[in-house]
């Protein structure tokens, strides 16, 4: 039975934090649907208030903490990411934006990425559309189709005639994301950086 | 081995006395640094190359043949040369210029340069940074071996029938490192011509330099140039000294927490197990610096940066004597002692050094 990775970011900032709470939510569904296909699931959660102080370091010395570059590899190695982050001013809190602004844009082309987000209202929902998958789509991560957004209403009400509750969109967006997981690629390990022989960098360059 | 200080050449405000020397005090306060290097037993002094405030080395040989005149022994290097900006015809010029005036005590350290502007104001494009190290080294490695150069790149306007004056002294060109924290091009760049790699080392954890010296050693043997072990490997180190280690750290923790590069972040004890960096007394910069031995193996530079963060001169000064007096003689000796036989002791000295010791 192979075992995947699933990597659940989380920038809450209280303990307990709506923000976590969703997240595990959204582990939870998305690992009993990859169980059903035979899918062992390892799960892993960066919690980002933890490593808040090392985020700002890395942005003033340039080099990661051995607990960042460790969080930054448990991301981009991940089979799946689940990204959750509270909505502060309109969009993905600064904490949120700057991991993921520490991590190499290209680390995470291809991985498949699940989107959730909290607020006190559900007048910030598009902040998913608006804010957190431009910000994939730069990273030519493979976006979810279903996102989730978890106003603190939600937590305490269940759906009307017009809209799902909110257990119902977090099993639907797991059953998409495990479909996803399952569909796509094993990429490849975190291999050495290729060296180019020198020749071929002067022959790149037609010197005469 | 060899011994030496490299500087930035920042102008930087001293934050316990507020107070910010000028470009001309700081000019010639880095010729008395110098002078004082030769003056305490140093090999090398080294400047950067900066082009922008608050950076007084823009031209680094004006500064380094004025210290030439006024020096005997010192050999003078860069810590960058700007291989990407400058017009590799007057780098040529230049150094060629320079190493008679200063009877061959000269050597030069090509780098980037990481101040994106200076591209655009140079006319080139930091995205072409490594094709432009690569494109221009090749035709500077040409101009000082070739007396007349064909040439075209992509880069540059060509060149037909083209003499670089001065030749080299003694038709042998300075010797040359390739200086970079982490891109492997340059330590295969420098691997392939069989020049010397210098690793920053100081601002980074050791990983980078360890993996960027290990590639470039497997690299120069690869080329045929000898054994990994016969490779010329620089570093960089970063150093404040008191008789007191409490007194070292009490007197540079407002410099360390005010420094441009990494100031207003981590503490000095995290930043001191992080980096190379060590604030203490003699006898833990020595330690410290034989340990640089255990994971880049036996290397023939080492530069100690000393004179940047808005440290006074007089505390410099001060600094460059206990390296002369206390660290440099016991590093001396420690690594002899440690350094196989068949392992260069330095990097290839100019002919007409050799001659001049030997006299």
């Amino acid at each position: 039975m192979q075992t995947l990775k699933l990597v659940a970011v989380s920038a809450g900032l209280s303990s307990p934090s709506s923000t976590r709470l969703l997240a595990d939510r959204l582990t939870q569904a998305t690992r009993y649907r990859l169980a059903e296909q035979e899918y062992a699931v390892d799960v892993e959660v960066v919690e980002l208030r933890d490593l808040a102080v090392d985020i700002a370091h890395h942005f003033v010395t340039g080099f990661p903490s051995e607990a960042l570059q460790g969080a930054i590899d448990k991301v981009t190695g991940a089979d799946g990411v689940i990204a959750v982050t509270p909505v502060f001013t309109a969009s993905y809190s600064g904490l949120f934006k700057s991991f993921f602004d520490l991590v190499d844009p290209a680390a995470l082309t291809g991985t498949p990425v699940l989107l959730g987000a909290t607020g006190g209202t559900a007048r910030h929902s598009l902040v998913l559309d608006h804010a957190l998958r431009p910000l994939f789509a730069y990273l030519r991560a493979r976006i979810s189709s279903t996102a989730v957004y978890a106003a603190s209403e939600d937590w305490g009400s269940g759906g009307d005639e017009y809209t799902e509750g909110l257990p119902a969109r977090i099993t639907r967006a797991g059953q998409e994301f495990a479909e996803l997981i399952a569909a796509a690629e094993r990429r490849a390990g975190d291999g050495e950086e290729e060296l180019v022989p020198f020749e071929k960098q002067l022959a790149d360059l037609r010197l005469d | 081995m060899q011994f030496g200080i490299f500087t930035v050449g920042d102008v930087t405000t001293d934050p316990t006395t507020g107070r910010t020397p000028t470009e001309h005090e700081r000019i010639k306060n880095t010729v008395a640094i110098a002078l004082k290097a030769e003056e305490v037993g140093l090999d090398v002094f080294a400047t950067g190359e900066h082009h922008n405030p608050p950076f007084v080395p823009s031209s680094p040989t004006t500064l380094l043949g004025h210290i030439a005149a006024r020096t005997e022994n010192l050999i003078l290097s860069t810590s960058t040369t700007l291989i990407t900006t400058n017009d590799p015809v007057k780098i040529a010029e230049d150094y060629a210029t320079l190493q008679h005036l200063a009877d061959g005590r000269v050597d030069l350290m090509m780098g980037r340069g990481n101040t994106g502007p200076v591209y655009p104001w140079f006319g080139q494009d930091i995205r072409q940074g490594i094709p432009l190290a690569i494109e221009n080294y090749a035709l500077l490695h040409k101009l000082w071996r070739e007396d007349v150069v064909d040439w075209e790149g992509k880069f540059r306007s060509a060149l037909q029938g083209f003499t670089s004056t001065p030749r080299p002294l003694d038709g042998v060109p300075p010797f040359v490192w390739h200086g970079s924290i982490r891109s492997p091009e340059i330590a295969e760049q420098a691997a392939y011509y069989g020049d010397g790699f210098f690793a920053n080392h100081i601002f980074w954890p050791k990983q980078h330099t360890e993996k960027m010296v290990r590639l470039y050693r497997q690299r120069y043997a690869h080329y045929g140039h000898g054994t990994e072990e016969q490779a010329i490997v620089g570093l960089g180190g970063q150093v404040f000294m008191r008789k007191n280690s409490q007194d070292a750290v009490r007197e540079f923790r407002p410099y360390f927490d005010n420094a441009p590069v990494y100031g207003h972040g981590p503490s000095l004890e995290d930043f001191s197990s992080q980096t190379p960096l060590t604030v203490g007394s003699p006898q833990e910069v020595i330690e410290r610096t034989l340990s640089f031995r255990e994971y880049v193996g036996d290397y023939q530079r080492q530069l100690f940066l000393v004179d940047h963060a808005g440290l006074p001169l007089k505390t410099v000064l001060e600094q460059l004597d206990i390296l002369g007096e206390e660290v440099v003689p016991v590093l001396r000796k420690e690594f002899a002692n440690l350094r196989p036989a068949g392992v260069p002791a330095t990097a290839p000295l100019h002919p007409a050094v050799l001659a001049s010791k030997e006299v």
